[in-house]
C-alpha cells in the first residue's frame, strides 16, 4: 500500500466543511497574509514541529513498505528462504505499525493545533469587532460579517487541519517516490518522467477551463438565489394577485440557464479525475513493458520491477493533491485577508479620562450601583485635575447637556446636522419631532458618541463629552431604541441585561413599571420563558415593553428614548405612562417620537427639519406660534 | 423518500443509466490492468518473450485510453444527470411552493423555504453527482476485483475472509460514534453563529449598555465549546485512516507470506502475486469508499426529508372538487360581504385560542367600512378571510351570497383587490410592478390608477418615470411611496372589493385624504374595507367596526361610536390628546 492511497479516501471534514467545488479565490498579498497566519502558530511551535516530524515518519514508513517488495522477492521468495521471509515480514509489519501510529498521533495533534488556532483567531476577531465604531457596522451587512466567522475562518481552519499537512505529505511522497524510482532504475524513470510532465500540463490546462466555467456558474447561482428569495419573500403578494403562473415561468427560465452553466462547470471539474488516473495507468503499463524488457536484457530484476511498479502506480495522486491543496490554501489566505481586514480597522477612539462614580446616599464615597427607585443625584463625574497627578475633582452628575454649533455628517459630504445648538436642563424632558432623516436620532447618537461630531462641542455637566471615558458616558445614558433587540435567553435575563447584578425582584419591579408584567405572566413559562431569534415569538409592542423594562433596570441618570413606544398601541401607551413618568422623574430625558401624543408632555419640544431646529418651546407655546408644529398637530402636514 | 425524489430525474434518468453502463466498462477495463501486468512478469519476462511484452503493453495502453474516453463521457453524463435532477427538483419545489396557502407559508416560514430550495437541493444534487462518479464504483470494483482475485487463487482469498469483516466492523463502530459527535458539533456551530448574529443585530444595544466585555465572555464560551466538540469529533476521525491502512497493510503481509510459499512451490507466478496484491488493495479500498456512501447518505437524508416534506405538504386551501366549468362558476360582481357566526383560529389542530369568534357582519356593495382595534384584536385576520387567504374555522363567509369556498380561488381573488400590511414590490420597472394588477392594462389605465393612489406625481418626478427600475423588495422608494404604489397596483385590478390593511400608515394625512376623496369619486360601486390606526383616516367611513380581542365590540358611524362605545372613545382620546391640551 502506498502513501497516496489514503488521500483518495473520505477526508476528515473540517467542522463546517462541505462538499462541492471550492472557490478559486486568489489572495491580494499571499506572502503577507500567509506569514501573518503562521504567526498564530508561534505559541505552538513545538507542537507544529512534532506534527512535521510525525508526518515524516509516517510517509517514510509507507515509502519503505513499497521498497520492501524488492528484497522480499529477490532475497527470500525466489530462493525459497521462508525463515528469512518470516523475519523480513515481521520487520515490515513493525515498520507499518510504526507508520500507522505516527499517522494517528499526527492527525490528533494536527486537529488540536488547528482547532486551538482557529479558536484564537475567532476570539481575536470577535474581541476586535466589539471595539469597532458603529460606522463600521453601518457600512457592512450582517451577512457579510457573518461570513467572516463562517466561510473565512472555516477556510483558514481547513488549511491548518488538512491542506498544510497534506501539502507537506504529498510533497514528501512525490519527492520520495521519485527518489526511489531513480534509485531503482534511472533509465526507467526517464520514461515515467515524460508521461508525468504530460500529466502536470493537462492538469493545469483543464484546471484553467474549469475555473472559467465555475465563475460563470457562481454568477448565475447568485441570480437564481436572488430570484428564489424574492419569490418566496413576496409569496403572499403573489397569491393575492393570482400571479403564480408568471412567477413559475420566470423562475423556469433562470433555472434552466443555471442548469446549463452548472453542467459545463461540473463536466470540467469531473473530467480531471479519469484523465489523470488513466494517464497514470499508462505510466504503469509503460513501466511494466520497459521494465520487463530491461529485465529480460538482464539490466533489471523482478523484485526491483515490482517495487518500481508500486511507486509508479500512484504517482499521479500527489500531483492532484498538491493542486487541490494549493487552491484551498489560496482560498484560506484570501479568507484570512478579509478577517485581518476587520481586525485592522481603527477601533473606537477613547481618549477620555473623566470617569463615572455612583455613590450611596451618605455621599461618602463607597462605589455602589443604585437601585431602580433611587434618584440620580448620587452620581459624580470624577474629573482629574489638569496638572500632573494632583488628584481629581468631583462634579455631581446633573444631566445638563448642551450642543454648541454642532455640525455633523455621516459620509463627510451630506451634512445631517447644521450648526445645531441645544440646551437640555437637568431633569427636563426634551422631545424631538421631525420627518425621517431630519436628524433626530443623529442628535442622540452624537451624545453617546456612537459617532463623533465634525465641529462644535457637546458638553455634559460642563464637561466636553470627548473627555469622558466612553464606557462611563454610555453607562450614564439609558437608551431604548426603536428596533428593540432582545437576546436568546429567558425574559428575566433580557431584563437583567440592563444591570447584570439586578436581583429577580428588581427585574420584576422594572417589568411592572413598564407595564410588561401582565403579558409576561401570561407567557407559557412566565419570566422563565425563553426568547428565541431576537424575540420572534413576541409582538413588536411586547418587545418594546421589555426594552423599556431593561432600561428601567439600568436606572441611568439620563434617558434616551428613540421611538421607544412606536409599536405600542395608544391605549397601552397610556397605561405605561405612569411608569414612564416615574422613570422620567428627576432625570434628563431625550424623547424621539412620531406620535404627537407622546411628546406633548415634554418640557421642551424641538422641531427639526433638514438638520436644523426650526421651532423650540413647550407644547402650548408652539401651538400658539402656529408654525410647523401647529400644522402637524392639526393634521395639515404629516411626517414621512 | 428515494422514490419521491428519483421521480424528479425525469428525462435525465437515461443519463443515470448511461453513467452506470460507462462506469461498468470503466471498472472492468481498469481491473484488467493488474492481470495483464502479472502476465508481463510471468509470461513475458520469465519466458523472455519480447513480443508478448510489447503486445500486452500495447493492450494496456489501449485499455487506459478507452478508460479516458469512458471517464470523460461519464463526467459529461453525470454532470447532466445531477444538474438536470437539481433543476427539476428546484422547479418542482418552486411550483409547489407557489401553490402554498398562507397557513402553509406560515408553517414553514419563508427563510426555511429558501434554504430548502437552495442549499438542500444543492446537497441532493451533489450527492447524486458523487454517486455517479465515485460511490457507484465501489460495488462494481468489489465484485470485479473479487472475481479476478479468486480466479487467480481461491485459497489465498481466505485473507479477505478475515480482513473484510475486520474493516467493516471497525468502520461501523467509528461511524456510529461519529454521528453523535458530529451532531453535537453542529449544535455548537449553530450556537456560535447564533451568538455572533445576535450580537451584530443588537450592536447598538450592546454599545449603549456597555456590554462589550459581557458579550466577549459569552462569545468565548460558545467558541470554547465549539473547539472542544470539534476536537472530540476530530480525534475519533483520526482513528479512521490509520485503522484502514493498518488492516490493508496487514492483509498485504499475509498475502506475501502465504503467496510467497505458493510462488516458491510453483503454484503461482511472481506476477500473479503482484496482481493479487493489487486486487486485494482494490477490494479493501472499495469497502472504504462504500463507507462514504453511508456518511454522504446520512447527510443527504436530512436534506431529502426536508425537501419531501415540502413536496408532500397538503395544501389546505384548494378549489372545491367537482366545480363546474370555468364559465359557469360564480364570479365576484357586486361586492357584498357577509360574515355569519365566523370563528377563526390559526393552525388546524384542536388547540389554540380563537383569534376571531362569533363575527356577524354584513358589508353592502359600494360601502366604505373601516376596521379599528388594538394590536392583536384580529383586524388583519378578519380581512384575510375574504379572499380565502385563510379559511374560517367555524361559521360561513359569503361574497355576493355565495360561500367563498364555492368560488374558484382564482375567480374569487380576481374580484378582490388587496393591499397587504407588509408591502412588497418586485424587482423590475414601476410599470411592470403596477401591471401585476392587470397584465393587459394600457398605459392610460396605469396612469389613472397611479393618479387615484396619488402616485403619479412622484413617479413622474423620477428621471425614468414609469420605467424606473426598482431594486429587489422595492428598496429605492420611501415607505409612503411604496404604499401608494401598492394601492395603485391593487386599483388596476378594478376589483369589486378593495381591502386596505393598514396600508396608509406612512402616507401623510393630507395625501391620504386625497386618496379617500378619489375613492369616493371613482370607486362608487366598489366595496372598500380599510384597516387603519389613525382615527382621522376612518372618521368619514360609512361605518366603522371596532374589534376587541377577536370580537365585534361595536359598529356604527364615528359620531355614533363616540357616543356609545367606550373602546372607540378611548382610542380617539389617546390620539386626540395632542390637540386638546
Amino acid at each position: 500500500m502506498t502513501a497516496e492511497n489514503r488521500r483518495a479516501m473520505p477526508a476528515p471534514q473540517g467542522p463546517r466543511g462541505g462538499h462541492g467545488p471550492r472557490s478559486f479565490e486568489r489572495p491580494k498579498n499571499f506572502k503577507a497574509g500567509f506569514s501573518r497566519l503562521l504567526k498564530y502558530l508561534d505559541r505552538s511551535k513545538l507542537l507544529a514541529a512534532l506534527v512535521i516530524f510525525l508526518l515524516l515518519i509516517s510517509t517514510s514508513a509507507m515509502l519503505a513498505g513499497s521498497y520492501a517488495l524488492k528484497p522480499l522477492i529477490n532475497k527470500y521468495i525466489a530462493p525459497g528462504d521462508f525463515r528469512g521471509l518470516a523475519t523480513a515480514l515481521f520487520v515490515l509489519g513493525c515498520i507499518y505499525l510504526f507508520g500507522v501510529l505516527a499517522a494517528y498521533l499526527q492527525s490528533r495533534l494536527t486537529i488540536r493545533l488547528a482547532q486551538r488556532t482557529t479558536n484564537i483567531i475567532r476570539r481575536d476577531l470577535f474581541d476586535k469587532m466589539q471595539g469597532l465604531p458603529l460606522r463600521f457596522f453601518d457600512t457592512h451587512t450582517h451577512g457579510e460579517l457573518m461570513s467572516r466567522y463562517t466561510n473565512d475562518v472555516d477556510n483558514v481552519q481547513l488549511m491548518f487541519e488538512q491542506s498544510l499537512t497534506q501539502l507537506i505529505s504529498s510533497g514528501l511522497t512525490f519527492a520520495g517516490s521519485v527518489a526511489m524510482m531513480i534509485l531503482l532504475s534511472p533509465l526507467l524513470f526517464v520514461f515515467t518522467a515524460a508521461v508525468l510532465a504530460l500529466m502536470i500540463f493537462m492538469s493545469g490546462k483543464i484546471g484553467a477551463k474549469s475555473r472559467t466555467y465555475f465563475q460563470k456558474q457562481q454568477a448565475l447561482l447568485g441570480q437564481l438565489n436572488g430570484n428564489i428569495e424574492e419569490a418566496i419573500g413576496g409569496l403572499k403578494e403573489v397569491k393575492v394577485f393570482n400571479h403564480e403562473e408568471a412567477m413559475k415561468q420566470k423562475f423556469s427560465g433562470i433555472n434552466e440557464e443555471f442548469r446549463g452553466a452548472a453542467t459545463k462547470a461540473n463536466f470540467y471539474a469531473g473530467v480531471i479525475m479519469p484523465i489523470m488516473g488513466n494517464l497514470n495507468n499508462i505510466v504503469y503499463a509503460g513501466t511494466a513493458v520497459f521494465g520487463g524488457m530491461l529485465t529480460i536484457a538482464g539490466r533489471f530484476d523482478i523484485g526491483s520491477l515490482a517495487a518500481f511498479l508500486q511507486y509508479s502506480r500512484h504517482i499521479g495522486m500527489p500531483i492532484n493533491q498538491i493542486t487541490a491543496q494549493v487552491n484551498n490554501i489560496l482560498a484560506a489566505i484570501a479568507g484570512a485577508e478579509r478577517v485581518f481586514d476587520v481586525m485592522d480597522r481603527e477601533p473606537e477612539v477613547d481618549e477620555g479620562d473623566v470617569t463615572l462614580v455612583a455613590v450611596k446616599g451618605d455621599g461618602a464615597g463607597g462605589m455602589t450601583t443604585l437601585r431602580p427607585n433611587e434618584t440620580a443625584d448620587l452620581w459624580f463625574w470624577n474629573v482629574p485635575k489638569n496638572g500632573a497627578g494632583d488628584g481629581a475633582e468631583r462634579i455631581p452628575l446633573r444631566g445638563d447637556v448642551r450642543f454648541r454649533d454642532v455640525d455633523f455628517s455621516y459620509d463627510g459630504k451630506q451634512p445631517v446636522l447644521k450648526d445645531l445648538s441645544l440646551h437640555a436642563r437637568p431633569g427636563h424632558t426634551i422631545a424631538f419631532v421631525g420627518s425621517t432623516g431630519a436628524g433626530k436620532t443623529t442628535i442622540t447618537n452624537l451624545l453617546n458618541r456612537f459617532y463623533d461630531i465634525d465641529s462644535g462641542a457637546i458638553t455634559y455637566d460642563g464637561i466636553d463629552v470627548r473627555r469622558i471615558r466612553k464606557d462611563d458616558l454610555r453607562r450614564s445614558l439609558g437608551m431604548v431604541l426603536q428596533d428593540t433587540h432582545l437576546f436568546t435567553g429567558t425574559v428575566m435575563e433580557n431584563i437583567r441585561y440592563g444591570r447584570l447584578d439586578a436581583t429577580d425582584e428588581e427585574c420584576v419591579d422594572a417589568a411592572k413599571a413598564a407595564s410588561a408584567d401582565s403579558f409576561i405572566k401570561r407567557l407559557p413559562e412566565g419570566y422563565a420563558t425563553v426568547i428565541s431569534g431576537d424575540g420572534a415569538n413576541l409582538s413588536q409592542g411586547q418587545r418594546q415593553l421589555l426594552a423599556i423594562a431593561r432600561a428601567y433596570t439600568a436606572s441611568p441618570p439620563v434617558l434616551i428614548l428613540d421611538e421607544a413606544t412606536s409599536s405600542i398601541d395608544t391605549r397601552t401607551e397610556r397605561h405605561i405612562a405612569r411608569g414612564m413618568a416615574a422613570l422620567f422623574e428627576g432625570r434628563t430625558a431625550f424623547v424621539i417620537a412620531h406620535r404627537l401624543s407622546t411628546v406633548r408632555r415634554a418640557d421642551a419640544i424641538a422641531v427639526l427639519e433638514h438638520g436644523e431646529i426650526i421651532e423650540f418651546g413647550d407644547h402650548a407655546s408652539l401651538l400658539q406660534a402656529e408654525g410647523r408644529y401647529f400644522r402637524l398637530c392639526t393634521g395639515q402636514t404629516e411626517l414621512d | 423518500m428515494i422514490r419521491t425524489l428519483s421521480a424528479h430525474l425525469g428525462k435525465y434518468g437515461k443519463y443515470v443509466l448511461l453513467c452506470v453502463m460507462l462506469m461498468t466498462g470503466d471498472v472492468i477495463c481498469t481491473m484488467l490492468v493488474p492481470t495483464l501486468m502479472g502476465r508481463i512478469v510471468d509470461v513475458g519476462v520469465a519466458g523472455r518473450d519480447m513480443r508478448y511484452i510489447e503486445r500486452t503493453g500495447a493492450l494496456m495502453v489501449l485499455l487506459s485510453l478507452t478508460c479516458i474516453g469512458l471517464g470523460a463521457f461519464n463526467a459529461k453524463f453525470s454532470a447532466r444527470a445531477a444538474q438536470g435532477f437539481g433543476a427539476n427538483l428546484r422547479k418542482a419545489l418552486f411550483d409547489k411552493i407557489q401553490s402554498f396557502s398562507f397557513s402553509n407559508i406560515d408553517h414553514f416560514s419563508a427563510p426555511s423555504l429558501v434554504t430548502r430550495l437552495t442549499s438542500d437541493v444543492g446537497q441532493m444534487q451533489n450527492t447524486l453527482l458523487m454517486c455517479l462518479r465515485m460511490l457507484l464504483r465501489a460495488p462494481l470494483m468489489l465484485v470485479s476485483a473479487t472475481f479476478f482475485a479468486v480466479s487467480i487463487n481461491a485459497r489465498l482469498s481466505l485473507v479477505l475472509v478475515v480482513a473484510i469483516p475486520l474493516l467493516v466492523l471497525g468502520i461501523a463502530l467509528i461511524l456510529r460514534q461519529a454521528e453523535r459527535l458530529f451532531t453535537a458539533m453542529q449544535a455548537r456551530i449553530d450556537g456560535l453563529n447564533g451568538t455572533v448574529q445576535e450580537n451584530l443585530i443588537a450592536i447598538r444595544v450592546v454599545k449603549a449598555f456597555v456590554r462589550e466585555p459581557y458579550e466577549k465572555l459569552k462569545f468565548q464560551k460558545s467558541n470554547d465549546e465549539l473547539t472542544a466538540a470539534a476536537i472530540r469529533a476530530g480525534n475519533l476521525i483520526s482513528m479512521v485512516f490509520p485503522m484502514m491502512i493498518f488492516i490493508m497493510n496487514g492483509a498485504m503481509i499475509a498475502v506475501i507470506w502465504l503467496g510467497g510459499r505458493m510462488v516458491h512451490a510453483g503454484g503461482m507466478g511472481t506476477g500473479q502475486l503482484l496482481s493479487y496484491i493489487s486486487y486485494i488493495m482494490e477490494i479493501l479500498f472499495s469497502i472504504i469508499i462504500f463507507s462514504m456512501v453511508f456518511i454522504l447518505f446520512a447527510r443527504a437524508e436530512a436534506c431529502g426529508k426536508r425537501i419531501v416534506e415540502v413536496l408532500n405538504t397538503d395544501i389546505d386551501i384548494v378549489d372545491k372538487e367537482a366545480l363546474p366549468d370555468p364559465e359557469k362558476t360564480p364570479k365576484v360582481r357586486e361586492g357584498r360581504i357577509e360574515f355569519r357566526d365566523v370563528d377563526f383560529k390559526y393552525g388546524t389542530g384542536g388547540g389554540g385560542k380563537n383569534v376571531l369568534s362569533g363575527i356577524n357582519l354584513t358589508v353592502e356593495p359600494g360601502e366604505f367600512v373601516a376596521v379599528v382595534g388594538g394590536t392583536g384584536s384580529g383586524k388583519t385576520s378578519l380581512v384575510n378571510l375574504i379572499p380565502r387567504l385563510y379559511d374560517v374555522s367555524g361559521g360561513r363567509l359569503l361574497v355576493d351570497g355565495v360561500d367563498v369556498r364555492d368560488y374558484r380561488i382564482e375567480d374569487l381573488r380576481a374580484g378582490i383587490g388587496m393591499v397587504l400590511q407588509k408591502n412588497v414590490l418586485f424587482s423590475g420597472t414601476i410599470r411592470e410592478n403596477l401591471l401585476w394588477g392587470d397584465g393587459k392594462a394600457g398605459g392610460a389605465d396605469v396612469v389613472e390608477a397611479a393618479r387615484i393612489a396619488q402616485a403619479d406625481g412622484f413617479i413622474r418626478g423620477f428621471p425614468d418615470g414609469y420605467e424606473t427600475v426598482l431594486g429587489q423588495g422595492g428598496v429605492n422608494v420611501s415607505g409612503g411611496q411604496k404604499q401608494r404604489l401598492c394601492i395603485a397596483r391593487a386599483m388596476l385590478k378594478k376589483p369589486a372589493i378593495l381591502i386596505l390593511d393598514d396600508s396608509t400608515s406612512a402616507i401623510d394625512t393630507a395625501t391620504e385624504a386625497r386618496i379617500r376623496a378619489e375613492f369616493t369619486l371613482k370607486l362608487k360601486g366598489t366595496t372598500v374595507l380599510m384597516i387603519a390606526q389613525r382615527i382621522g383616516s376612518v372618521m368619514d367611513a360609512d361605518r366603522i367596526v371596532v374589534l376587541d380581542d377577536g370580537q365585534v365590540a361595536g359598529v356604527g358611524t364615528h359620531a355614533e361610536l363616540l357616543l356609545n362605545n367606550a373602546i372607540y372613545r378611548e382610542i380617539c382620546g389617546s390620539q386626540q390628546e395632542g390637540l386638546t391640551a
